[in-house]
């Protein structure tokens, strides 16, 4: 039977050594291994659920009074698009389990994403021969914020709205040509013309998933190329000897477990824990606003900055150069990409760093490269608190104005601070190892002199 | 006793495996997966009982599907196709932990590069000739180009990029009437202190930015308007753009001061990026990322007693853009 089966394959496709490399590719056994594994399951997940949600939504800024079993909402005017996300969320059976799912998925998404960076950072692993890798997926983070924003703007409730005005706020503040790039994308001014959500739709369903899935097989190609990374766990992994589990068979059961896993959690934070209820939100209109906005978490950064930054725009006489979200909305994420993207180039150029690795560094063995790194998300990090200084104000009794004037400061000391200290404990646990290691060689000095005696 | 046995084992699987290597007979051939496969009949039993359970959560999900009505459907329903997952995964878990072999199995990294086959690449590229003719090369890269702008060329269709005269234009005029989100129009005494009212230009779309206002009313003495806004309220009437000119979200939020002493003077708020306006100084920024004024709409009350415009907005509204303070709202 499956002598019949691989000799069917192999007859037609001439892929038997392929297969046979591929079932003893080996996998170095680490746990941080498996974040990017959790980021591509959760984006399976949002195709799934993603393809069945396109069956009932509808991209349609038309009006519509809306006449369905939810109540509060009777009589109200508002979108095709809101009505129907509100459809697929009382009236489609499974429908809520779905779309809470894949907004749950969304999440899970780029927090694996993250926290799958921070691991490449940290341990180097983006090193020499592994740039194109990095680079592909730093492109997938960027896509994947993107995707997200899109995706919980086509729901046109007031909270998405709210977000998209922010966006038409940001797009107009780009020097010289925002107010031409915002009449492009929206058709006109906000809230734009018809065209400006089917113009989302196709580009959250289609565009930016398929760059997705294309930049996503060429990231596992090279990595599957050069093979993984590993630490060094014993004396058997060298910069030329890899040491791990083949493919099959025992890294199969662990990565569909895994799968498994990332679903199951999925699927019972979609059905358990309610996430975005956006009939509870009402429909948008350019005219209200509500309380307590928050966006998705990965997006929170973004609103923390736009807040932070003092009111001021660039103007040289009438001419408006930087109009103030620029600063906040465009700049940071800018810096932030761009240091992430020249980074492997910045530590060639200034911190010497040479050679081809194979063998991973642990963040002590690099203090000024996990100096920096800390200090780049000590800086983001803030930026994202101080996005919530609302909530805190309306939760802890904390007022607003002094909490915005602390982040302030602290953004700018912050990561300083936070970098020297990443810096002294890394310089501390290599001293601390060095100790260690001569005293494990003076004992064992000390017990052979002794045996001999 | 167990290490004795593991060791028992490990003898035992030796001995016979060396046995074997010797002299394979026909037929037979070299293990490739070289670990023992561990014998766990507890561990399979296991397995398939949780398979089994992930099978019974599954059929469970299907039957909550179909019998409607359930209250809490969707956590019933997500909980059903959840644990489905948890047992499957659990199941994957006892197989790769106690069923497969656990090899941990060296294997080199492919080579650092193939200095002979770059050369070759490049020999067979230099040898095509192409390279060396510069003119051929250029006129390449310049039908490529000019077929990319070609092909880029109708994005220009997806908007008036080049058309802005749309950002400045306001429904505002001298006359128009205030009117409510249901088209009633605004009496200047209904307009009461300490809240804050939504208005709209009378027959406008109101979702576009121009259209909305807001409307407060302060005591005349607590009046602190700017030479330029001198007469903007009626009868202590003020009416500002309701649009942010920060990112453009709508001021939803009206401070009053609860406590004169201590708290800070009546102000209206974006809750988006909390840019806070002060209404009494003809919406000046007092708080918050706007780089600009509220634009405030001057204001009167007709002989019947209804708020209308006096004329356009003192400044353009929505969110700043490079050409924002070049042009004067206009109808």
């Amino acid at each position: 039977m499956i002598r019949a089966l691989v000799r069917f394959l192999d007859q037609r496709t001439g892929t038997a050594p392929f297969l046979r490399r591929t079932l003893r590719y080996l996998f170095p056994d680490h746990w941080s291994f498996l974040l990017g594994e959790v980021a591509l399951y959760a984006f399976v997940v949002l195709i799934g659920t993603g393809v069945y949600l396109t069956l009932f939504y509808e991209d349609s800024t038309a009006k519509v009074v809306y006449h369905g079993p939810y109540g509060p909402l009777q009589g109200q005017e508002m979108t095709h698009a809101y009505r129907s996300v509100v459809d697929i969320s009382t009236t489609v059976k499974a429908g809520l389990l779905i779309r809470q799912t894949h907004h749950w998925a969304a999440n899970v998404f780029i927090a694996a994403i993250v926290l799958h960076l921070l691991r490449v950072f940290f341990t180097g692993a983006y090193r020499k021969p592994r740039e194109l890798t990095y680079w592909l997926g730093l492109t997938m983070l960027t896509m994947a914020l993107l995707e997200g924003y899109l995706g919980y703007s086509l729901a046109d409730d007031l909270l998405s709205g709210m977000g998209l005005a922010i966006g038409y706020g940001v797009a107009l503040s780009v020097p010289f040509v925002g107010a031409n790039l915002a009449a492009l994308m929206w058709d006109g001014p906000f809230p734009g013309s018809y065209a400006f959500f089917p113009r989302m739709y196709i580009v959250h369903v289609f565009v930016i998933p398929a760059l997705l899935a294309v930049l996503l097989a060429a990231h596992l190609a090279l990595v599957a190329l050069k093979h993984h990374t590993q630490f060094r766990m014993s004396e058997r992994e060298s910069e030329r000897k890899l040491v791990g589990v083949p493919t099959f068979p025992g890294q199969t059961p662990r990565s569909l477990g895994l799968f498994a896993s990332v679903v199951a959690v999925l699927f019972l934070l979609g059905g358990l824990v309610q996430i975005n209820p956006i009939w509870l939100w009402g429909p948008y209109h350019t005219y209200s606003a509500t309380n307590g906005a928050q966006p998705d978490w990965y997006l929170g950064w973004l609103i923390g900055a736009l807040r932070i930054v003092p009111g001021f725009d660039v103007v040289i006489g009438h001419y408006t150069l930087v109009p103030n979200p620029f600063w906040g909305g465009v700049l940071l994420p800018l810096a932030f990409f761009g240091f992430l993207y020249l980074w492997p180039w910045l530590e060639r150029r200034f911190l010497g760093e040479r050679g081809y690795h194979n063998l991973l560094d642990r963040p002590r063995d690099a203090p000024l490269r996990t100096a920096i790194g800390y200090a780049v998300a000590t800086e983001v990090f803030l930026v994202f608190l101080a996005g919530s200084a609302d909530r805190v104000d309306v939760l802890f009794g904390l007022p607003y104005i002094p909490q915005i004037w602390a982040y302030r400061v602290l953004v700018i000391v912050g990561p300083f601070v936070a970098g020297f200290l990443a810096y002294r404990v890394c310089v501390e646990l290599q001293r601390g190892e060095r100790v260690e290691h001569e005293r494990r060689r003076a004992e064992h000095a000390a017990r052979v002199a002794r045996s001999r005696a | 006793m167990s290490k004795a046995r593991a060791f028992l084992v490990a003898a035992a699987t030796l001995l016979v495996g060396r046995g074997r290597r010797r002299r394979l007979r026909p037929g037979e051939r070299e293990p490739i997966v070289a670990a023992p496969t561990p014998r766990s009949p507890d561990a399979e039993l296991v397995a398939i009982g949780l398979l089994l359970a992930s099978a019974a959560s599954a059929i469970a999900f299907v039957v909550i599907y179909v019998l409607d009505r359930l209250p809490a459907h969707t956590q019933l329903l997500g909980l059903a196709l959840g644990l489905a997952f948890v047992f499957l995964a659990a199941a994957l878990t006892v197989t790769a932990k106690r069923l497969v072999p656990n090899e941990e199995l060296e294997d080199d990294y492919p080579e650092q590069e193939h200095p002979d086959e770059q050369e070759r690449v490049v020999q067979v590229v230099e040898e095509s000739g192409l390279t060396r003719r510069r003119l051929f090369v250029l006129a390449l890269g310049a039908a490529g180009g000019s077929i990319g702008l070609a092909l880029l060329t109708p994005v220009a269709s997806l908007g008036p990029a080049l058309h802005l005269a749309r950002f400045s234009l306001t429904p505002w005029r001298r006359g128009t009437r205030l009117v409510t989100e249901d088209g009633e129009p605004y009496r200047a005494d209904e307009i009461e202190e300490g809240t804050f009212y939504t208005a709209f230009a009378e027959g406008a779309d109101k979702e576009a930015l121009a259209s909305s206002l807001v409307l407060v009313r302060l005591p005349k003495s607590e009046l602190d308007l700017p030479p330029e806004n001198a007469g903007f309220d009626a009868d202590g009437i003020l009416a500002f753009s309701k649009i942010c000119t920060h990112a453009g979200c709508a001021i939803a939020l009206y401070r009053k001061p609860m406590f004169a002493p201590t708290d800070p003077q009546p102000a209206l708020i974006c809750p988006c990026h909390y840019s806070t306006f002060e209404p009494a100084k003809g919406g000046k920024v007092i708080f918050g990322p706007a780089g600009r004024k509220l634009p405030m709409l001057p204001l009167a009350i007709d002989g019947k007693g209804f708020l209308r415009a006096r004329g356009n907005f003192d400044g353009p509204v929505g969110p700043s853009w490079w050409g924002v303070r070049m042009k004067r709202p206009t109808t």
